[in-house]
């Protein structure tokens, strides 16, 4: 039932408990990275190719609107019910608000693998989520001083590894179109699952790595860590639902609004948000989201959108 | 060779990773004429920093001075990162040649 990537993600995770000396090199966890961001730019700026962009203004507004809830809503019920600082909250909100690169490609590996349809532009909003959230993120914890680390963090925002690569790849994949695109599709299109597997290999070690921190921190976190991206992902996928969007679109938008950030948003939010204690949002996003949503959450979120549309199970 | 040696100080700062760009711009805001950079790994009060990730690397910089901007640079660390960030500074006194390349004064 389980698509073979998330059995490589349960393998890290079971050599880190099990202390194996396995070891990936972080210069290979930065290469696989760049290999993942370019190809699933260059995928979504092929399919991109097909559609008039004029056409998409009207669905990124209302998305946009809507992922405006998910860092908001993480905010306050970190400060409020979990009793987090304004700082953690803040930092807390700007992960879950920003999407994790690595889980939408995980929900488009199990579209793939049932052979179902996506709208090809979500890779868009792929790029375009991963602002607001950092940015609401930071102002709400950096409400009332007086000289906000605005510069620095969109500098950081929009030069960032993950930005650049991914609109690049869009860029690229776009003017060269599907006959282009041709003679690099082998490396990028035809590995593109293998190399997910050895990232996510990777990314089970590291999570095993979280799990005293996770303790550390105590019920309230790993609550959080489940149940919030189950919210946010409905908004999401009602969001999709109400944009007319198909069940593989819905399944992705409802992803990536469920996705907490463990890439670009650590980097942005230690320098913007000093006083935060990186170890609560990185223990929540890698610890408890991330191996949420690629075992239980994206079935989940499938399973609901093929409710909504009425899709025989 | 060695009557030739002149006693410089040796600033050496093991910090996270993401602190790198800052750092380097204070140590030229602060007058350095270069440092060295290196990956590093280790443990410490903030547990094992393995570098298997990004998130949990840290780097070591070193920076060749003298003492008026190593009491600069100490002061810029104190007041800016030692708070929020996770960094341990040491400061060793070293036999350098040519010790007018490590030799320039602070610029503010």
């Amino acid at each position: 039932m389980f698509d073979p990537v998330i059995l490589f993600f349960l393998l890290g995770v079971f050599a880190g408990i099990s202390r194996s000396d396995l070891k990936i090199p972080g210069v290979l966890y930065e290469s696989l990275s760049i290999f993942l961001l370019l190809a699933i730019g260059l995928k979504g700026g092929v399919a991109l190719s097909q559609y008039d962009p004029a056409s998409l203004l009207g669905p990124i507004v209302v998305i946009l609107a809507a992922s405006c809830l998910v860092p908001i809503g993480a905010f306050f019920i970190a400060h409020r019910m979990g009793g987090y600082s304004r700082y953690d909250s803040g930092a807390l909100a700007a992960h879950y608000g920003s999407v994790s690169v690595v889980t939408f490609a995980v929900a488009t590996s199990l579209l793939m693998k049932q052979s179902i349809e996506a709208e090809g532009y979500m890779t868009v909003f792929l790029v375009l989520l991963e602002i607001p959230g950092l940015l609401i993120g930071v102002f709400l914890a950096k409400k009332g001083a007086n000289n906000g680390p605005w510069a620095h963090l969109l500098k950081e925002i929009f030069t960032g590894k993950s930005i650049v690569l991914l609109v690049g790849g869009l860029l690229i994949g776009y003017i060269a179109g599907e006959a282009g695109s041709a003679s690099i599709a082998p490396l990028f299109f035809g590995l593109f699952k293998g190399v997910l597997a050895i990232f996510l290999l990777e990314m089970g070690l590291v999570t095993a790595s979280r799990i005293a921190e996770i303790k550390r921190q105590g019920v309230f976190l790993l609550c959080f860590g489940t149940f919030f991206p189950i919210l946010a992902g409905l908004l999401g996928i009602t969001t999709a639902w109400s944009l007319d969007m198909s069940v593989g679109g819905m399944t992705l938008l409802g992803t990536l609004f469920a996705s907490a950030s463990y890439i670009a948003a650590p980097a942005a939010v230690r320098m913007a948000v000093p006083e935060a204690n990186p170890s609560t949002s990185i223990a929540a996003s890698l610890g408890v989201t991330f191996p949420f949503n690629i075992t239980i959450g994206i079935p989940l979120y499938l399973y609901i959108s093929q409710l909504l549309k009425g899709v025989p199970l | 060779m060695t009557q030739r040696l002149v006693t410089r100080q040796l600033i050496t700062i093991i910090c996270e990773a993401a602190l790198e760009t800052e750092l380097t711009a204070t140590i030229n805001a602060v007058g350095a004429t270069g440092y060295t950079i290196s990956d590093a790994r280790g443990k410490g009060a903030h547990g094992l920093r393995d570098a298997l990730w990004p998130e949990n690397a840290n780097i070591r910089m070193e920076v060749l001075c003298d003492e008026a901007l190593a009491t600069a640079l100490l002061n810029r660390l104190l007041d800016k990162y030692y708070e929020n960030y996770t960094l341990i500074t040491f400061v060793s006194d070293v036999g350098v040649l040519r010790p007018d390349k490590f030799k320039s004064a602070p610029m503010d």
